[in-house]
């Protein structure tokens, strides 16, 4: 059973959203969701990057009030 | 499967420096390139166990690294090891000079390598200098 986890990253600079979420990706199973909560705007771009070179699926990335949502699915 | 193989040389012990050295090493790795890190010089001291030494800022940057919630480089640099398989080599020049022995370094780095083997390495690598 696919399941979704929540990474709050909010207050961290690049690279440390993304490094949560490949730390994260890491111990789950493919078709897991990722949903990372950045207030950083490079990370913001440098994560759907990272996802698409990695193999992985994005599944939106969206802001909101100054939060940016961006969910991940493990593909691999 | 690795895209490319990437060299990074540290010298400077400055937290700048360090930090984008750092920043490399950790985003290369976890994107699947062949990363070697060498610490030589002033880069070294820090990576000695328990080091509680601060690298100090080369100007207004450096000052808000500290200040704000930026990941520390020496975590970034463990994480590079940890989740992107990057191998970190001391220099074995810099640990005659500072009288360390690979037991006295933390435990993510590689035994010391010195400069012929790391010329070697990174022939066929980009090399990046810090």
């Amino acid at each position: 059973m696919a399941e979704k986890m929540l990474i709050d990253a909010r207050g961290s600079f690049c690279p440390g959203p993304l490094m949560e979420l490949i730390a994260k990706l890491k111990s789950g199973q493919v078709g897991d969701e990722f949903e990372v909560l950045s207030s950083d705007k490079g990370s913001a771009k440098d994560i759907p990057e990272w996802v698409e070179k990695a193999g992985h699926e994005m599944v939106e990335s969206r802001q909101d009030k100054g939060v940016w949502h961006i969910t991940v699915r493990k593909k691999r | 499967m690795a895209l490319n193989k990437i060299s990074i040389i540290v010298v400077s012990g400055s937290r700048e420096r360090l930090q984008m050295a750092a920043m490399m090493a950790s985003v290369g790795a976890v994107s699947g390139n062949d990363v070697t890190v060498f610490l030589s010089m002033n880069a070294l001291s820090y990576f000695l166990k328990d080091s509680s030494e601060t690298a100090p800022a080369e100007g207004q940057v450096g000052v808000m690294i500290a200040e704000k919630n930026v990941p520390p480089f020496k975590q970034l640099f463990q994480q590079a090891v940890e989740l992107g398989d990057a191998k970190i080599y001391p220099c074995s020049m810099a640990m005659d000079l500072l009288g360390a022995e690979a037991d006295d370094l933390d435990p993510y780095l590689q035994e010391p390598w010195g400069l012929t083997k790391f010329l070697s390495h990174a022939a066929d690598a980009q090399v990046w200098s810090f």
